[in-house]
């Protein structure tokens, strides 16, 4: 019997012969260390790229509370640094990003969880087959192209419903942002719920469950750290998402809720001064590092919570 | 060699127990696709008794179990013919709702799988989306003390059911198919995953269960069968091994000790295969 390229060892064989057999190849073992190390370097250069970022942005971060105090930052209300009378309260922009964030989840969680339950549970494998690429397609879309839609297309639409609408405003990017999430937030949940054992529904079924009882208070409770992973990461997006909100919201910070006006997120800000002529190194360019490192603390407490509501939560089977 | 039962007649040996039979198949055939699972199949499930299905792998007798509690509808492209009647009442009826049919017909499976929720919860599911308003503290006791589980876990019925032994676990699927009160409980080689101590436990408890219920099972084990059942059915494929039947069925008794068909005879000494 041989298995690989060795021979296979006689009776008569003496321990000698088992030793050679039996000792580790050198090339094997060469190989194994370069692959190793390969592999090694591969995750250390995204390990390196994000100390590299918090770094500088730290660095910077540190520069700009030099100038302006923590304290001015989180209290004053407004955001007016490239302006002459100068304030730097960052919640006009949290707000802005909060606003169109949640509009954006608003949509995109419910739909994408539905859609999901939708393909996983309910439609037939040919249905599936479907429209799975083609909400991946979705996927595809560059985002400059959602903000357009949004800035001619929906904020009009909407302007026939909502009274006072300005041109722009919060909410039509937030909606077409959770149209943009969506089918991530659906096709990841889905495949959550699909890894879910058909024994599972199997045991749900055969005690007199219905299709939708079987879905929402077995399947899905069993696939939720897999759901809520994917909701970790539309929540991420929608916090970064920069082109649709900086074509469709307007560059206004201004500290409100009200989703009919134009508002500025902390990305659009971002890139307002990043690609303006504001010049590298003064206290307005610094402010974008101050800016991106709230950003940075935002997401990471998101991820915190979330990580610990999967803890708590998540049904493991 | 013409075996009696692959006619369209019931056997004459259990004709009698057509008038105390819960559950009926009839001319059964089953098809997974263009495949022939189960080909003329017969079979009465008497009240109040324990009938076994014995027979080789392959032979399909997970396949007409599930026939019984619709369970082969969950089967993309399984496809039943024949008749199979509860009481009279054929279940594949277009006016039947197979949940309805599920919730009187329950089922244990072969691996244990209870769902990822407290002990309590597991028992208590079932019952509350059939819409169960009494005492639900009361009514998880009661289910957990027949399936002579509630002194292991009443200290912990908040613990995950996951953390149980798999013997543990199979006595919890078998509480939460007592919750929902059904009438008839299919079991699917409930032991086949436990060791013998677990193993006597559970058969125990279909003795006891049996008060209450209609109990069919699958097993590989001759002298599982012989030890609980009442009745049982001998399944085999057929001459051109190309479907499964039942080629025997009457009382236990009789079936081991005094076999009609050859093949049974063969199977129940060891001889087969
Ligand atoms: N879902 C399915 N799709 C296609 N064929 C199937 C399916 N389930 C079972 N079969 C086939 O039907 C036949 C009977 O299978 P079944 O599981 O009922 O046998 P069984 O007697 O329960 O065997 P075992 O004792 O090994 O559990 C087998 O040939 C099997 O391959
Ligand atoms: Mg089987």
């Amino acid at each position: 019997m041989t298995l690989r390229d060795t021979t296979s060892l006689s009776q008569a064989a003496t321990q000698a012969d088992v030793y050679l057999a039996l000792r580790r190849k050198q090339g094997r073992r060469l190989a194994e260390t370069v692959i190793r190390y390969t592999l090694l370097a591969c995750g250390l250069v995204s390990i390196l790229t994000t100390l590299g970022i918090v770094t500088v942005l730290l660095f910077e971060s540190f520069q700009f509370f030099r100038e302006v105090s923590v304290v001015e930052f989180l209290t004053d209300t407004q955001w007016t640094p490239l302006f002459k009378d100068k304030h730097f309260g960052i919640w006009p922009l949290v707000a802005g990003t909060f606003l169109t964030s949640a509009i954006a989840l608003s949509v995109a969680l419910p739909l994408g969880l539905l859609s999901a339950i939708y393909l996983s549970e309910y439609a037939s494998p040919r249905v599936r087959s479907v429209l799975k690429p083609i909400l991946e397609i979705l996927a595809g879309i560059p985002t400059v192209v959602y903000g357009y839609f949004a800035l001619l297309f929906v904020t009009p639409l909407l302007q026939k419903v909502i009274p006072n609408l300005a041109g722009f405003n919060a909410i039509s990017p937030g909606i077409v942002m959770g149209i943009m999430i969506l089918p991530m937030v659906s096709s990841l949940s889905e495949d959550a719920l699909h890894a879910v054992p058909r024994a599972l529904r199997d045991a749900a079924y055969a005690l007199g469950a219905t299709k939708f009882e079987v879905s929402t208070q077995v399947v899905v409770p069993a696939a939720l750290s897999g759901i809520t992973a994917s909701f970790i990461l539309a929540v991420s997006r929608a916090v970064g998402e920069t082109m649709i909100v900086a074509i469709a919201a307007g560059q206004r910070p201004v500290l409100t809720l009200d989703p009919r006006g134009p508002i500025q997120t902390m990305t659009a800000y971002i890139v307002q001064v990043s690609l303006g002529d504001t010049p590298a190194g003064s206290l307005a360019f610094k402010t974008i590092f101050a800016v991106g490192f709230t950003l940075f603390l935002i997401t990471l407490v998101l991820n915190v919570i979330s990580h610990f509501f999967v803890r708590r939560y998540r049904e493991q089977y | 060699m013409t075996v009696h039962l692959m006619t369209t007649t019931a056997p004459t040996n259990v004709t009698d127990l057509e008038n105390v039979a819960v559950l009926k198949a009839q001319n059964v055939n089953v098809y997974y696709g263009t495949k022939q699972a189960l080909r003329d199949v017969w079979l009465y499930v008497p009240e109040h008794k324990i009938t076994a299905l014995i027979g080789p792998s392959g032979c399909g007798k997970s396949t007409l179990l599930r026939c019984f509690n619709r369970m082969n509808d969950l089967i993309p492209n399984a496809r039943v013919e024949g008749e199979i009647t509860y009481r009279g009442q054929n279940l594949y009826d277009p006016d039947i709702d197979p949940v309805e049919v599920r919730r009187r017909i329950g089922m244990v499976f072969q691996k244990p799988n209870p769902f990822p929720k407290s002990i309590y919860e597991n028992v208590a599911w079932g019952a509350r989306i059939n819409g169960y308003r009494g005492d639900m503290d009361e009514l998880v006791e009661r289910a957990l003390r027949r399936a002579a589980l509630w002194d292991e876990v009443k200290d912990r019925l908040h613990d995950n059911a996951l953390a149980l032994s798999g013997g543990q676990q199979q006595r919890l699927c078998i509480a939460r198919a007592i919750a929902v009160e059904p009438e008839v409980i299919l079991m699917d080689e409930p032991a086949s995953a436990l060791d013998p101590i677990a193993t006597l436990k559970i058969e125990d408890l279909m003795r006891e269960l049996k008060e209450r219920y209609t109990i069919l099972i699958v097993t590989h084990n001759m002298q599982q069968a012989a030890r609980v059942s009442d009745y049982t059915a001998m399944m085999m494929l057929t001459e051109d091994g190309r479907a499964g039947t039942v080629v025997e069925f009457g009382e236990t008794e009789q079936v081991f000790t005094r076999p009609r068909d050859p093949r049974t005879e063969d199977y129940i000494t060891g001889r087969f295969g």
